[in-house]
């Protein structure tokens, strides 16, 4: 299992070196220069934001290789991309012009509706995903070296990125409370290796680094998931949908390191300017959280 | 001893956890409020340097940090760390602490396809296991500066008087010989 892996070792490091900072969408060289200058720790380049995936419709693929490149060439900072659920030859293309880190997302319309990409066999970093427990520790069995919650991507809400951060951190304190003989039957009920299950047990937490995604749009929010134990937050649409995108993003950085001081925060979320404008979660077509489990 | 680990962004508990592993205090310094008075050394950890600069600026944490570093606090700089104790980044115009005259390349071994894990000799230390995350490495060390280890002919470690700094992670590997010199840069 990818546990011993020397390449997954190094992997996960780099999400480690990620944390305690924000990785912020970009669609053009411009943004991810924003991105950079306002203290992302890294960027997803990607050709459009969830917000607009979702009222565009349609399928929704990996993004062109060149405007990847662009982006890479733009900033000094790791640069991830997307590749749909299952699909290896996307990611294979993603490896060949070396991309820091993959997203294997549920943003993007899933190419297999039962398997997920065997991550072990890569070289670059895979991030995954996860609603609860289960999927997060399934997708590490398979070789992801972060994880994220789905959150409920390009809405703004941040209510369902809440559900799943403490859906998963309420599930790693039972099985901390667990008497070891009960691991067992656990890890069979999470259908993930026993191993991953013991990690748990004795870490009272993953074995690879946690950020919140999906739905985070304030500094109030990146403050309100790291204080519920997210490692780092992503910005997907929130950033460049709201009217002040290069203070918006300063703001958020700033939230994240200073999570738990209320009076920075009431400082950091003045007069940022219109917010995007969000979608309740009764009025969601398509919860793209349900893809990939 | 108390030691101050710079906590805006990166890999600090892994720092945190390696000096209070071997008895030292430690406490998070995430704004100039908590950079006090009574701090024995300090720790500049791994992680992106572009972030943790903007932040020292902001936070108005730079220039006390310089002051105290150029005043003799013994502070230990991995990776980024490193990259902010320089007093020159040869691909980069961006200068943060600087206060260690030596020129580093970040990015040095590209993007992370260019990680790797190796031994390497530290001098007065021995063989230690080296972590390379989308690392820099050291180009050239000036007058004060010495070179203490060298992976592929290119120097990944450096001391300086008060200064210490690595290429690589010594926090992300079991092995705490090189926090423990450290902390005897201290005693």
């Amino acid at each position: 299992m990818a546990v011993t892996n020397q390449r997954w070792e190094l992997n996960k490091n780099l999400a480690q070196m990620l944390k305690g900072g924000v990785i912020m969408d970009v669609t053009t060289p411009e943004q991810a220069k924003i991105a950079e200058e306002a203290g992302a720790c890294a960027v997803m380049a990607l050709e459009r934001i969830p917000a607009d995936i979702r009222a565009a419709g349609g399928v929704s693929r990996m993004s062109d290789p060149k405007m990847i490149k662009g982006i890479q060439d733009a900033v000094s900072i790791p640069v991830m991309a997307k590749c749909r659920i299952g699909h290896f030859a996307e990611a294979q293309i993603l490896q060949a012009i070396e991309i820091d880190y993959i997203d294997e997302s549920e943003v993007l319309s899933p190419a297999d509706d039962v398997y997920h990409i065997d991550k072990n066999k890569f070289d670059v970093p895979f991030v995954c995903g996860a609603k609860d427990l289960g999927e997060a520790l399934r997708r590490i069995a398979e070789g992801a070296a972060m994880i994220r919650t789905k959150g409920e991507p390009g809405t703004g809400d941040v209510v369902q990125a809440v559900r799943h951060m403490r859906m998963m951190m309420s599930a790693i304190r039972k099985i901390v409370s667990m008497s070891e003989d009960e691991l067992f039957e656990e890890a069979k009920q999470l259908r993930v290796p026993y191993e991953l299950v013991s990690y748990v047990h004795e870490n009272g937490k993953l074995p690879v680094v946690n950020f919140a995604a999906g739905g985070v749009a304030t500094p109030a929010d990146a403050a309100l998931m790291m204080q519920l134990g997210a490692e780092g937050v992503f910005v997907g649409s929130g950033i460049f949908k709201s009217g002040n995108p290069a203070k918006r993003a300063r703001a958020i950085v700033q939230a994240v390191t200073n999570y738990e001081n209320p009076k920075i925060l009431a400082e950091l979320s003045e007069d940022l300017g219109e917010a995007m404008v969000g979608i309740n979660e009764q009025e969601i077509q398509l919860l793209m959280a349900e893809r990939g489990k | 001893m108390k030691i101050g680990i710079l906590a805006l962004q990166g890999a600090f508990i892994e720092h945190e956890r390696a000096l209070n592993a071997l008895g030292a205090e430690t406490t998070e310094i995430r704004r100039l409020a908590h950079f006090t008075d009574g701090l024995d050394g300090l720790v500049l950890p791994g992680g992106e340097s572009t972030v943790q600069g903007k932040l020292l600026r902001e936070e108005g944490l730079m220039e006390p940090v310089r002051a105290a570093i150029a005043g003799g606090m013994p502070v230990f700089g991995t990776c980024a760390g490193l990259i902010l104790l320089a007093e020159k980044i040869s691909n980069d115009g961006n200068v943060y602490v600087g206060t260690m005259n030596v020129t580093v390349r970040r990015n040095a071994y590209g993007r992370q396809l260019g990680s790797f894990r190796t031994d390497t000799e530290v001098k007065g230390i021995g063989k230690l296991p080296a972590v390379f995350i989308r690392a820099p490495y050291i180009e050239r060390v000036g007058e004060g500066a010495e070179e203490l280890a060298r992976v592929d002919g290119k120097i990944v470690a450096a001391r300086q008087g008060n200064m210490l700094a690595t290429a690589f992670h010594p926090e992300l590997t079991d092995d705490l010989r090189l926090h423990e010199y450290f902390l005897n840069m201290i005693r």
